[in-house]
């Protein structure tokens, strides 16, 4: 691929504070025009790599570059072609969207009119209220609106949906797929797989600072090798184990006191299974069944669950 | 008119911040009664508390033996300035020690028309104590026969720009403009290090210095409002007039206003917490509270801290606006207290841009 094709690349790209270990070497490249995604739980590493990215931050060891240029050139023509949402920024209270907004856009020499990213966002109704009255979905889109009104080549998403109803949720993603119709690249950072699923092309899943899976939602889903995640819980002794030798199972985890088989035919398994567990006399005290998704992917590969907090 | 747009354009972002700081202050409502009212209400206390009262006469307790006592108070009949009350001795040590009376005089007896054993009894360490005695001791004296050889003529000073509203007036707004400068400045820029918004900025093309100038320049804007309130007060109130140019009063007003936005930022350029900046800013300011001649004048320290005393950038602006609006000095008198804020204000905010944290 060419090099001009890539918005970010990084390479073995390494961030430390004191002992603590947050970035253990993560290699990335997103694609102009792409929407990648970086999945994982809270505390991987997530966040400080954006960091690196946006230039907030230094590495302690590899590569950055961003649209074809490094950090400690000319940053400030770097950052005219970025937008930037941070997690938790909280803006001024006692100023107006309009005013917000405003005040962004005199800080790039080129952009949209504040007008136009007010109506891009959805907040025409609220343009003149004060930011300490808005819900948090439209304070979301105000930070949105902050990112989008230099009218970026990159967007730097961190977190954008974390703690929003998912009324608020769709909006935020309805204006992402806006913003993307005109050709923009994203960066997003998520801890909701379906946020990674719906909005991205490329997946890194991140864990303890690296990238434990790459590709896209559905190759990434797909090298689960089932299409369907059997959840399992029963009294009494029944070993992960036998239940891996039951047909059409790909793989067992144990998680929480129940196991979680990935399954090909659901069919076969489930007759089989309950013979199983017959046969161990252990009763049954749950079993459900879903699609498999990114969630049971990391569930695969790490042995926990990708959210804790909610 | 290209070359002009474009540094127009360049100085946009600055006029942003600066309106958007001015918008922020102006919906804070308790900012505005601690920079616009609470000052007023300092000079409307300190003004009454201080105000020239009539001059009031010394008090004199006689507590002697009836026919000493009747002697004693008709030889000071008539001494001016004298308040004579008879007492007994154990209610005269309690009206002298409550400060009720300054002085008392005690005597055992009369011989041939004289008090004998007379004894004054005051506090050495009150004025008004020290005076009464002397007083008593000479208006005995002279209705005993005692005659002055020297004739002197007294002069009574209470003339507008000697009271001490006069000296006050111009060392509150002095202090109000570092109070102001301070507390204002710091808590905007650790409120907003703490909601991360200054990282939010960091992301941006805003140019850093773009950022903390927008404070120096908000702060010019209500420096003139915080002046005009105090020194418009002490005119209405108690006719504290400004005996200079207001040209130079403003002149003044702006170097001091600079000063402290300069120290403001560099007290707010690292603390990561609002308790870290109060404790900061109370450090730097308490000193000067108490050195640099608000309330009183500093002359009063030891001779070996008054060049410390005297760089102090409270002192420099208390000074300079003493000497324009007391003295009436032109300017020109104020150059060292001038140069002295300049220091201030420029180091201060130069170091504030190097070491100040975004993140």
């Amino acid at each position: 691929m060419e090099r001009s094709d890539l918005a970010v690349s990084c390479r073995g790209l390494v961030k430390r504070y004191g002992e603590l270990v947050a970035v253990a070497g993560i290699d990335l490249e997103v694609r102009r025009g792409e929407c990648f995604g970086l999945l994982g739980p809270n505390g991987a590493g997530k966040t400080t790599t954006m960091e690196v990215l946006e230039g907030l931050l230094t590495a302690n060891d590899g590569a950055v570059e961003v649209l074809g240029s490094r950090w400690g050139g000319d940053d400030r023509a770097l950052r005219e072609r970025l937008g930037v949402q941070l997690q938790e920024t909280q803006l001024s209270e006692k100023l107006t969207v309009r005013e917000t907004i405003r005040l962004f856009r005199s800080f790039y020499v080129r952009g949209r009119e504040v007008g136009e990213v007010i109506r891009l966002v959805e907040l025409d109704a609220k343009a003149k209220a004060r930011v300490g009255k808005l819900s948090g979905g439209q304070r979301q889109r105000l930070a949105l609106a902050c990112a989008l009104v230099c009218d970026p080549e990159l967007l730097f998403l961190d977190e954008p949906t974390t703690g929003l109803d998912p009324q608020a949720r769709l909006s935020v993603w309805r204006i992402l797929e806006r913003y993307r119709q005109t050709g923009g690249t994203v960066l997003l950072t998520t801890h909701y797989m379906e946020e990674a699923a719906r909005l991205c092309d490329r997946v890194a899943i991140i864990d303890h600072g690296r990238i434990i899976a790459l590709g896209s939602p559905a190759e990434l889903v797909a090298s689960l090798g089932a299409d369907q995640v059997v959840e399992v819980r029963a009294r009494g002794e029944v070993a992960p184990e036998t239940l891996a030798g039951l047909p059409g199972v790909s793989g067992v985890t144990a998680v929480d006191g129940s196991l979680r088989l990935a399954v090909r035919e659901i069919g076969t398994l489930l007759p089989a299974l309950l013979n199983e567990l017959e046969r161990h006399q252990a009763s049954l005290e749950k079993l459900t069944t879903h699609e498999a998704t990114l969630e049971d992917l990391f569930v695969y590969l790490t042995g926990r669950e990708l959210r804790d907090d909610d | 008119m290209m070359i002009d747009n474009a540094r127009f354009r360049r100085l946009r972002p600055l006029a942003e911040l600066t309106r958007v700081r001015m918008l922020e202050f102006i919906r804070e409502p308790e900012a505005v009664f601690w920079v616009f009212v609470f000052p007023v209400l300092l000079a409307v206390a300190l003004g009454i508390a201080f105000r020239a009262k009539p001059v009031s006469s010394l008090e004199v307790a006689v507590a002697a033996e009836p026919a000493a006592a009747s002697r004693i108070e008709a030889l000071l009949h008539g001494a001016p300035g004298l308040r004579v009350h008879l007492m007994g001795k154990a209610e005269a040590d309690h009206a002298l020690r409550s400060g009720r009376v300054d002085v008392v005089v005690e005597a055992s007896g009369v011989g041939e028309g004289m008090p004998q054993d007379v004894t004054y009894r005051y506090d050495p360490t009150r004025a008004e104590g020290r005076a009464a005695h002397l007083a008593v001791d000479a208006a005995l004296e002279k209705a005993l026969g005692r005659t002055d050889v020297l004739e002197a003529h007294e002069e009574r000073v209470s003339r507008h720009g000697s009271r001490y509203i006069d000296f006050l007036i111009p060392g509150l707004v002095g202090l109000n403009l570092m109070g102001s400068g301070l507390w204002g400045l710091g808590f905007a820029v650790v409120s907003a290090r703490t909601r991360k918004l200054l990282k939010r900025f960091a992301v941006t093309p805003m140019y850093r210095s773009h950022y903390l100038l927008s404070f120096m320049l908000s702060r010019l804007l209500f420096m003139v409002l915080e002046v005009a309130a105090i020194v418009g007060f002490g005119w209405a109130a108690f006719g504290v007039r400004v005996n200079g140019s207001f040209a130079a009063l403003a002149v003044v007003s702006v170097a001091g206003a600079m000063t402290f936005a300069g120290v403001g930022l560099l007290v707010a350029a690292r603390p990561k917490t609002i308790e870290g900046v109060s404790g900061w800013m109370n450090l730097v300011m308490l000193p000067m509270w108490l050195l640099s001649g608000s309330f009183f004048s500093y002359e009063r320290f030891p001779q070996i801290v008054q060049p410390v005393i005297r760089a102090l950038p409270l002192t420099a602006l208390n000074d300079a606006l003493r000497l324009i609006m007391n003295a009436g000095s032109p300017l020109a008198a104020t150059w060292s207290q001038l140069a002295v804020m300049a220091l201030w204000a420029l180091v201060s905010f130069a170091l504030a841009l190097r070491i100040f944290r975004w993140t």
